[in-house]
């Protein structure tokens, strides 16, 4: 079976300093694959170079078999990746109900069409109303995005990021600077919203790891020293050494 | 679950009590064109609701740029002013060759010229949004005015291109000599542009041009390519503004290089802003102001771009929302019953407001009395009372509204903002404020 993200041998360097060195990665489809590391490690370029944010120096992506590299987001987007921002990034001036539309047009075939009025787009309005009440959001709908609390942006974030249907889906520390009970509530919806599609997250806490991913790959310093399940990376001596060590201070 | 249920039923209800309200706004706006030149029947008045009409097309036409697009452009009287151009050859060609094409149909033309030169110049210009996009179309519009003053046989050179809109095949018996006539066909494609650029704004494309505006890059991770949506965008602010030309030279049966220069371009900017961009109707209140202020203020002073500099600033820094966002701020408070909170406080603002403003004005005019147009006498109106520019009492009355006024003034806003929030609080306790 072809995975749904294949990392091969990819670069990145800006002028001389090299963020990426040599990252091999590979991701089932359906996997729950989490990438840890310390600070600095690389985690948000490898995101920023799988969805197409940045162009990989040397390398290549595949995304479900097909190469993605080189692509820009739009066209990776339109494969069936999508991905979410470590910092909230939603359509501040626009409601809730429109943050999600929006992001529900395209995949339902609308596109660039001025000849439809959007209000009347059975499909669309019943996938909006669908995805809101997936992440709470529905006695929200009316207020603008930039007026919510940081913890119901989060989660609009990862709304706008599931709603067009992408079957690969990365999430940049959804539940940073969350408290204790919203990053449980925020874990819960996750898990629930990426059934049957493979997920990518990037997260600090490791809870939250442990306590989602199927795989978890450890990056330090653009390179990745460990691959495998939660258990094999707990146990494996290199990891403890270069991270998890750190953490039990 | 049950959320989603209440949600999805409530919505068909909520959608056609709306729907009705938004068509009874169009029946009101067509019915008060219709009727406004019966009220206001004199030759003045009609000519004024004549270049109104073609201002609000214009910046409505502007506004899916700026407002709704996110683009802030500095050139878009070019697409006015080549639209016209395209129309007053149209209406040469039509006249001398007998074509059968009647004159309420030339503005469509205009738009064609206008979207025309948006589809050869737009996709180079909207590659990139903010001060790119801002820099390179204050270019276009250089290099377009300058153009149109070498390319003679398109541009008629200094005096331009002139036309007869009566020699064009007549409509239902009309001539469109009268002004009267010329007023309801503007009214007609003000009508017409106007409910078109609405619906755009409600369509897929014109929900993404506010994404775009928004949030660009996050545009691009649900399946969008900002360049097309800004593309499209410019494309259609094109064709709406070339409509605008072609009615302006249907109206004045010139067109010039005045058309296409950038004076034009910001008064269109000025009208879309003042009138307030984030709101489809801001433009429309911004043009209607904008060219009573060129109207009435052209014959009442010699200095007038001054005050239309002043009133930018002021709106820039006191109401960055513009008229429309200064009424709208209201909205919630009326809603919840408070407005009567604030009345008072802005009633006791306005005097010594009014005071500054006057005192303003005062120094205004006696300084430009006193040093640009000596050979006009030293005597100025203000209020039918009349001010000797010269007397040292003219002065200081001058320097004592604007002293005196901006301390008072000063005091009584501060009561404003304190009768506000109590409103305001009033709004948000009654749920009608976020």
């Amino acid at each position: 079976m072809t995975a749904a993200i294949e990392v091969n041998a990819v670069q990145k360097h800006f002028g001389n300093v090299s963020i990426i060195r040599d990252l091999n990665l590979s991701v089932a489809k359906g996997e729950r694959h989490a990438i840890i590391g310390p600070n600095g490690a690389g985690k948000s370029t490898t995101f920023n170079l799988i969805s197409g944010h940045l162009k990989p120096s040397s390398g290549e992506i595949r995304l479900n078999g097909g190469v993605i590299s080189g692509l820009r987001p739009f066209e990776i987007n339109r494969r069936g990746l999508s991905r979410s921002f470590q910092v909230t990034n939603v359509f501040a001036r626009m409601t809730v109900w429109e943050n999600v539309r929006c992001a529900v047009l395209w995949a339902t075939g609308h596109r660039y069409a001025f000849w439809k009025n959007v209000d009347h787009l059975p499909e669309v309005k019943q996938r909006t109303a669908e995805i809101l009440d997936d992440i709470h959001l529905s006695h929200r709908r009316d207020v603008p995005a930039g007026l919510l609390t940081y913890a119901e942006q989060r989660e609009l974030e990862i709304g706008i990021t599931i709603a067009g249907g992408a079957n690969v889906i990365m999430l940049d520390e959804p539940t940073a600077g969350m408290s204790h009970a919203e990053t449980e509530r925020a874990v819960a919806l996750i898990r629930r919203l990426t059934e049957g599609r493979t997920l990518v997250i990037v997260e600090h806490d490791m809870s939250v790891v442990f306590g989602l991913a199927d795989r978890i790959s450890v990056l330090v310093y653009g390179h990745i020293i460990a691959s495998g399940t939660p258990e094999e990376i707990r146990a494996n001596p290199k990891v403890r050494e270069a991270y998890l060590g750190e953490e039990g201070h | 679950m049950s959320d989603a249920a209440t949600t999805t039923s409530d919505m068909p209800k909520e959608q056609s009590g709306s729907s009705a309200r938004f068509y009874s706004i169009w029946l009101i706006a067509a019915i008060a064109l219709i009727v406004l030149p019966l009220i206001f029947s004199s030759g003045g008045s009609l000519t004024s609701f004549s270049l109104i009409g073609i201002a609000i097309i214009f910046a409505l036409s502007y506004n899916i740029l700026l407002g709704q697009t996110g683009l802030l452009s500095f050139g878009h009287a070019v697409h006015y002013g080549l639209g016209g151009f395209i129309a007053v050859h149209a209406m040469n060609a039509v006249a001398n060759y007998n074509w059968p094409l009647p004159l309420p149909f030339i503005p469509l033309i205009g738009g064609i010229g206008g979207v025309a030169f948006a589809i050869l110049v737009g996709w180079v210009m909207t590659k990139r949004a903010g001060t790119v996009f801002a820099m390179i179309s204050l270019g276009i519009g250089e290099l377009v005015a300058s153009s149109s003053l070498i390319l003679r046989s398109m541009f008629g050179g200094e005096a331009g291109i002139t036309t007869d809109r009566t020699a064009l095949p007549h409509m239902f018996g009309w001539t469109f000599g009268p002004q009267l006539q010329v007023y309801y066909l503007i009214a007609f494609w003000v009508m017409i542009s106007a409910i078109a650029m609405y619906a755009l704004t409600r369509t897929p494309l014109g929900r993404i041009c506010n994404a775009v505006r928004d949030n660009p890059e996050r545009v691009e991770f649900i399946g969008y390519d900002p360049h097309v949506v800004r593309y499209l965008a410019y494309g259609f602010a094109g064709f709406f503004a070339g409509i605008a030309g072609g009615l302006a030279a249907i109206n004045f049966e010139i067109a010039n290089s005045a058309y296409l220069g950038a004076t034009q371009s910001g008064l269109v900017l000025f009208a879309a802003f003042i009138g307030g961009a984030a709101y489809f109707f801001g433009p429309i209140l911004g043009a209607i102001l904008v060219t009573y202020l060129q109207l009435g203020l052209t014959n009442l002073t010699t200095v007038w771009q001054l005050y239309f500099g002043i009133i930018f600033i002021g709106i820039v820094m006191f109401a960055p929302g513009g008229i429309a966002g200064l009424l709208m701020m209201h909205r919630p408070l009326i809603r919840a019953g408070s407005l009567g909170m604030v009345i008072p406080s802005y009633l006791m603002a306005a005097i010594p407001t009014l005071a500054l403003a006057l005192g303003v004005i005062l120094s205004i005019e006696t300084v430009a009395r006193y040093t640009a147009s000596e050979g006009e006498g030293n005597i100025i109106n203000l209020l039918g009372i009349p001010f000797n520019a010269t007397a040292p009492v003219t002065w200081i009355v001058a320097a004592l509204l604007v002293v005196g006024g901006f301390l008072v003034a000063r005091l009584t806003w501060r009561r404003v903002a304190e009768a506000w929030d109590r409103a305001a609080t009033v709004a948000r306790d009654r749920g009608y404020l976020a």
